[in-house]
């Protein structure tokens, strides 16, 4: 098996647009792409489809001709003309596909870098790609590697530890500052779409209970309805401070709603146990003079969006860490290709080695006559051990140790020199992605 | 013998320097490297110690070299006690230099093995050396737990996000850290100052003689006792208790050093 055997065709959300994509209807778990695919020459296949991408990676001893009948497949009935296909789709051999899995996997091509949903979808579409008998030897370790690759660069670096929305940041602040959420109270000052999701955020990380406060009680007593929490009118704010741990703010007043002389007396009360502001309201309701505290930590929206930028800038420079583990992981994967390859063509070479004993001692035994099953026995063996012999030098020849490039080119020779390949010599020649 | 001596310190430079690499780029490989190197390198430590013990034929802990070594000893023991107990990310990175701090002042201190006096043979040297050197070993991680929590109290007040904010631990972990450090090494300490009197009333038929060592030891106790008081009843927890565990180190270190350069009396070493 050579390496330029494994393909990849497909077309993401860089590459096609969505009223492209969403007409490429491989989706589900229907045997009949499958059946399809194999017809077209794929020994093996898996095809993943996402609403960002679909692929289709697979195994064709004539990749020349399967890798053009197959992107003309996934297209299917979407009346694009050739050009267009090579416009929006791509298509990778080799170790280019296999790095190419690895990224998706590992979530480094995905339209949120790090976001973990898409091993999910591709563990899914390889337990479709078996369950319909369309997975070998080859897809089966290209696959378990592509997973095994995506644990290792989310453990290796942070990539998906980042909180790249205002509300998400929140929450990461938060627990920089308390650590475990649990058995904390938040209290929500207003309301607002943003706020809200914040407080759901927290209540998802295990808080304990969620205090509304707002100008109208009515309005209170709704929303910690939806929060299963407990309200309060805007008169008690100040003393409720000694109750929570969390404040998310976001009324429409047009001053201030908390000052600092207000909340140092509580800071007293409460022990000097933290306290977490949380400013979203433009204007803003809380005086910036509150982080001068001690103890006491104030963001307002600025601030948040700050920590997301430096999240996203974060998360791009750890990109560039799974990426050279991708590159490293493919590196390997091509070379475990090329060993199996070795070990064909060593078994290609005995073969070889014993055809042509059996057939010279056949003809040598037809000359000599009669001879004792012992002589007839030596004869063989020592025939066998002289091709033993010529063989082995070979053998170590293309075992030695060198880089994959070169490992390729020794096959080569020696598979000329002996004629391994049944037909006449080809070469090969190398496929890229542009016509 | 001394070669179980630089061992051990080679082993603790080792792991200073993956932990700080550690640090900057995050492998976990160097991180489980360092750890390999402390653990080794604080068994190394343990067998210098009996080594030297069995040679002078008692306690190594009556030269400055030995009572520093020792303490090094300690600091990493109770490092690896804590971490045995609680995750506090990246404590390894601050606790290792402080070490190999200490090693390196011991390594330059007079090695020579020292005659005690028959007065101060007991059983208690010891006891009291040992404890007292404990204290200081949970003094010194609650140290660096004030400093961690400083550093990263700092960037998460000025939203100035640098070097640490990803790197270390939530405050709310810092604080417990700084509270554990300090209700071992606090007790240790109070056993300490008692078992030292109690040896004092042996050796010199008193129990206090407001020898300098004594004192400052005793000065040491009460600004524990306050920060310790103060946390559970004023609510000195967090930023303060951060800093407080640095003024209250910095008083221990002086108890264990200043005292004896500065002012002499019978705890002087090398003397």
């Amino acid at each position: 098996m050579q390496a330029d055997n494994i393909l990849l065709i497909g077309l993401n959300h860089k590459t096609a647009p969505v009223a492209i994509r969403e007409k490429m209807a491989l989706a589900g778990d229907r045997e009949l792409p499958y059946q399809q695919l194999r017809r077209l020459g794929c020994e093996e296949c898996c095809i993943l489809s996402t609403c960002n991408r679909v692929e289709i990676s697979f195994v064709s001893r004539d990749p020349e001709k399967t890798g053009p009948a197959v992107r003309k497949f996934l297209f299917g009935d979407s009346n694009l003309s050739q050009e267009e296909y090579e416009k929006y789709s791509y298509l990778h051999q080799g170790s280019t596909a296999v790095a190419h899995l690895f990224r998706v996997a590992a979530s480094l091509d995905s339209m949120i870098v790090g976001e973990p949903q898409i091993l999910g979808q591709l563990k899914q579409a390889f337990k479709v790609a078996t369950e319909n008998k369309s997975s070998g030897p080859i897809l089966n370790r290209f696959f378990h590697k592509a997973f095994s690759v995506a644990k290792r660069v989310r453990t290796e670096t942070s990539i998906g530890s980042n909180a790249v929305s205002i509300s998400y940041a929140a929450v990461e602040l938060a627990k920089k500052i308390f650590g475990d959420l649990g058995g904390k109270n938040v209290m929500l000052l207003g309301a607002g779409e943003m706020a809200e999701l914040a407080a759901e955020h927290l209540i998802n990380q295990g808080i304990n209970e969620v205090l509304v406060v707002n100008r109208t009680l009515e309005r209170a007593v709704n929303l910690a309805q939806r929060f299963k929490g407990r309200a309060a009118g805007l008169d008690q704010l100040v003393d409720r401070l000694t109750e929570i741990d969390i404040l998310i703010s976001s009324t429409g007043a047009p001053g201030l709603v908390l000052s600092g002389p207000e909340v140092k007396p509580i800071m007293r009360r409460r022990m000097n146990s933290p306290l977490f502001l949380i400013d979203i309201a433009v204007p803003r309701d809380l005086d910036p003079a509150l982080n001068d505290i001690d103890n006491v930590y104030l963001y307002d929206i600025d601030d948040l969006q700050q920590v997301v930028e430096m999240n996203k800038s974060e998360r791009d420079k750890e990109a560039t860490r799974g990426e050279a583990i991708v590159g490293e992981e493919a590196i390997k994967f091509s070379q475990w290709l090329n060993a199996m390859e070795i070990g064909t063509t060593i078994a290609a070479l005995k073969d070889k080695t014993d055809e042509i004993c059996a057939a010279e001692l056949a003809r040598t035994l037809k000359h000599l006559g009669n001879l004792s099953d012992k002589e007839k026995n030596s004869l063989e063996k020592m025939v066998a051990a002289i091709a033993a012999r010529m063989a082995h030098n070979p053998i170590m020849f293309m075992k030695k140790e060198t880089d994959p490039e070169l490992r390729t080119e020794k096959l080569a020779m020696v598979r000329r020199i002996f004629a391994l390949d049944p037909a006449p010599e080809g070469g090969r020649c190398e496929r890229h992605d542009q016509p | 013998m001394i070669i179980l001596f630089n061992l051990a310190l080679g082993g603790y430079i080792f792991a200073t320097l993956s932990y700080l690499i550690f640090f900057g780029n995050g492998n976990k490989k160097i991180r489980t490297l360092a750890r390999a190197a402390i653990i080794g390198a604080g068994v190394m430590h343990i067998l210098y110690t009996v080594a030297r013990m069995v040679k002078a034929g008692h306690t190594p802990i009556t030269n400055n070299h030995e009572a520093v070594s020792f303490f090094a000893l300690a600091v990493t023991w109770g490092y690896l006690s804590f971490r045995w107990r609680y995750r506090v990310q990246n404590f390894g990175v601050f606790v290792s230099p402080i070490i190999v701090a200490l090693m390196l002042v011991a390594k330059f201190s007079s090695q020579a093995v020292m005659e005690l006096p028959p007065a101060l043979q007991s059983l208690w040297l010891p006891v009291h050396a040992s404890i007292a050197v404990m204290a200081n070993g949970f003094l010194a991680l609650a140290f660096c737990g004030g400093i961690m929590y400083l550093l990263q109290e700092r960037e998460i007040k000025k939203k100035k996000f640098g070097l640490f904010y990803h790197r270390l631990p939530s405050l709310e972990a810092l604080d417990d850290l700084n509270r554990h450090c300090l209700a071992v090494g606090f007790p240790l300490m109070t056993l300490g100052i008692i078992s030292g009197s109690v040896w004092a009333k042996q050796a010199w038929g008193t129990y206090w003689q407001w020898d300098p060592k004594e004192t400052w030891s005793l000065i040491t106790w009460f600004i524990y006792a306050a920060i310790l008081h103060q946390r559970f009843t004023a609510g000195w927890r967090r930023r303060r208790a951060a800093i407080m565990a640095i003024v209250g180190f910095a008083a221990a270190l002086f108890t264990l050093w200043g005292v004896n350069f500065l002012i002499g009396g019978v705890h002087s070493y090398a003397g």
